[in-house]
């Protein structure tokens, strides 16, 4: 018994120990951060890899997210007679909740483990060493770079898998189901409202790239300098990202969309 | 480290394509285009009952939404619900006599308030209280009235 | 061993100072008070068995490690005490070759080589461009300018790592195994490159090996380390001559001696009988 709580006392310990760890590696990144504003170009490399390159995941997932969506609202809204609806109930889910979910998810598995495994990486074949010795600060030449780009590549990949969602909602809700197109359009466009749901959504989207590129950063900065060690870190930073996202998620709707 | 223009490009176009699919959800999506954010003015009407009114509810007149319920408050001294609307500025010429009831759109819709203009030449202005409401349906006691009726019979 | 450091050593115009270095991982003592002078222009080799630490002495030296207790001194300035900026200042004037080259693997020859160039100068691309054929050529590889490090063999890639390091015109250069894992010719290149570039470019360099054949040729000084501590130190005659039986076996590489065989263990015949469960 006493050797149960003892383990859970040290297992607490260390993460409470690794937690500390990330927040101060977080705050050096924040230190490191004017000198990226100095380098634009560095921002722009990692614009490409962390979100160009998610790109075509983002759009073919919003997608058919979208046109989900629009088969199953109709045939739950068919019963009721309010297929009317779709557009709203296709555009309300996608920008509240899908749209910043969804892509924070993927772009955890896309961008997040490929972040983890390329910063494990230079440290486990002692790039980042290599660097510091060459007097260049791997905070402010590798780190800060990638958390920016992270933070926002996230809102814009998940606003266009909002908008392309809708779009395959109307391509399957008008153009397959024969909803009729004004409608479709006028209810959504009277129940979405901007500061209420396209604003909230972005805050949420801001708030999940922040948080994954945080995590998948520190995961590969953290790891054990070897290939296992990164396996590991990259594994840690799919599932750390996902429950972070979820667990976030839940706070934010709560505080969002709560009172109304 | 040197990095190529054409990755240059497409970071540029990543970019632009963000604030295009932004746009689009702003203009077509939500309501920024059609309610003007500033430049209402708020009235304030009384209802016995309002049902299931929301705020953000949609008020509208001859069908055309011209503003929306701003809130909704209990009065303690008259035992009212108290419901403030803002109407866009470019609707400011409504006859102060002008009526307000709760009306839901189909059978099982979202409720929202109908205006119906009156005669008066003195017309609605920032505070103006509409005096003539009727208010909401409710249905379960439509219905016990069905049934008490046909029960007397 | 009784060696009388006294006052002598502070006085002296060494490029590095070590002295009474301590240094722990956790709770494994790693240097237990090491003193060093390294000379200004010549090759100094730090000698010593897998594990002792010697890639962590040059870490304390390069200021990614910090020890315990006692001081490193670089060119008269303390490295420990330094802010981060001066840190980095002082790192312009240090190049370090890693066990593992270090090249970053996304960008070319070329590229690698132009890295700290262009991190910490506004040269036109033109002139770096000279910058870096001049210290490829050095290396005898200006014609890999354009291969990935991934193209690069274990000797090429050090060799790269090499005119990367001497990118900046630094005052040292630290080789951390220069010559380990390589075939006889890459090693003949690099004990060569070492020498000449040292001589050449006026640079004082600090070479970490094992390898006693290869080092006691290039080397003017040698300090052997081992448990913690300089076991002895002194010009490759010098230590060849040794009378310590530790020296001797270290430098002619026999299989037992002072260094035992085999790894601290039960005594063998206990041992066999206990995996059997027999007590
Ligand atoms: N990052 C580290 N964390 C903990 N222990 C380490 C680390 N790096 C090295 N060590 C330990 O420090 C000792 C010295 O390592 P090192 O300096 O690499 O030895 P050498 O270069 O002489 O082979 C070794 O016992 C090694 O296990
Ligand atoms: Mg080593």
């Amino acid at each position: 018994m006493l050797n149960y709580f003892q383990r859970l006392g040290v297992s607490s310990l260390a993460m409470l120990e690794r937690l500390g760890r990330g927040s101060l590696f977080f705050f050096y990144i924040l230190m490191s951060i004017p000198s990226v504003i100095i380098r634009p170009r560095l921002l722009v490399a990692q614009m490409y890899s962390v979100g160009v390159l998610s790109f075509s995941l983002i759009v073919v997932s919003g997608l058919f997210v979208g046109m989900v969506l629009a088969l199953q609202g109709f045939y739950t809204l068919s019963d009721f007679g309010a297929e009317g609806a779709l557009g709203v109930v296709v555009s309300a889910s996608l920008i509240r909740e899908l749209g910043p979910v969804v892509t924070a998810l993927l772009f955890a598995g896309r961008a997040g483990s490929a972040l983890t495994a390329e910063i494990g990486l230079m440290k486990a074949t002692e790039q980042l060493s290599g660097m510091e010795m060459m007097a260049v600060d791997p905070m402010a030449r590798i780190m800060a770079p990638r958390f920016l780009a992270g933070l926002l590549s996230m809102p814009i990949l998940a606003t266009l898998f909002s908008a392309i969602g809708v779009l395959g909602g109307y391509f399957i809700g008008v153009g397959l189901l024969g909803i009729d197109e004004g409608g479709f359009w006028s209810q959504m466009q009277a129940k979405i409202d901007f500061d209420q749901d396209i604003v909230n959504g972005l805050i949420k989207s801001v708030v999940f790239g922040w948080v994954v590129t945080w995590i998948a950063i520190f995961e590969g900065y953290d790891a054990i300098p070897t290939s296992e060690g990164v396996g590991r870190a990259t594994t840690r930073t799919v599932v750390h990202s996902a429950f972070a996202i979820l667990l976030l998620d839940f706070i934010l709707t709560a505080l969002m969309f709560g009172d109304v | 480290m040197h990095i190529s223009r054409s990755i240059e490009i497409l970071v540029g176009l990543f970019v632009a394509i963000g604030f295009v699919a932004m746009f689009f959800l702003s203009m077509e999506v939500s309501n920024l285009s059609s309610v003007s954010k500033e430049g209402g003015y708020d009235v304030t009407a009384s209802f016995e009952n309002i049902g299931s009114l929301k705020v953000r509810a949609p008020v509208s007149m001859a069908g055309v939404t011209i503003g929306r319920v701003k809130g909704v408050e209990f009065d303690p001294v008259t035992y009212e619900a108290v419901v403030t609307m803002s109407i866009e500025s470019k609707y400011n010429q409504l006859p102060s006599d002008t009526s307000a009831s709760i009306l839901t759109a189909g059978l099982l819709g979202e409720q929202y308030i109908g205006l119906e203009p009156g005669g008066e030449e003195e017309l609605l202005k920032n505070g103006s209280v509409l005096e003539l409401t009727q208010s909401a349906v409710v249905l379960e006691q439509l219905i016990g009235q069905f049934l008490f009726n046909s029960d007397s019979e | 061993m009784g060696i009388d450091w006294g006052n002598k050593l502070s006085e002296t115009n060494a490029l590095i100072k070590l002295r009474d270095v301590h240094f722990s991982r956790g709770s494994k003592l790693i240097f237990d008070g090491v003193d060093m002078d390294i000379q200004r222009g010549k090759v100094t080799a730090i000698m010593g068995p897998s594990g002792t630490g010697k890639t962590t002495l040059l870490k304390l030296i390069g200021g990614q490690l910090k020890p315990s207790s006692g001081f490193i001194e670089m060119d008269g300035q303390n490295v420990h005490q330094l802010k981060h900026k001066q840190l980095y200042q002082l790192r312009k004037k240090m190049g370090m070759l890693f066990q593992s080259g270090a090249l970053l693997t996304d960008i070319s020859v070329f590229d690698n080589v132009a890295f700290p160039l262009r991190e910490h100068t506004q040269l036109p691309e033109s002139m770096i461009r000279y910058l870096v054929l001049m210290k490829l050529h050095a290396v005898g590889l200006r014609g890999a300018r354009d291969l990935m490090p991934s193209e690069l063999s274990g000797g090429m890639a050090r060799r790269v790592a090499l005119a990367r390091a001497i990118a900046l015109d630094p005052m040292m250069i630290m080789y951390d195994e220069p010559f380990t894992g390589q075939d006889p010719i890459s090693m003949g290149v690099l004990v060569q490159l070492i020498r000449l570039l040292n001589d050449a470019l006026g640079l004082s360099s600090i070479v970490v090996s094992h390898d006693v054949k290869e080092t006691c040729a290039i080397a003017d000084y040698i300090y052997l380390v081992s448990g913690g501590k300089v076991i002895e130190h002194g010009s490759p005659q010098q230590l060849a001559d040794s009378e310590s039986e530790w020296t001797q076996q270290f430098m002619q590489g026999m299989a037992d001696g002072p260094v035992p065989f085999h790894y601290a263990a039960k005594e063998y015949a206990k041992d066999l009988l206990s995996a059997r469960g027999v007590k």
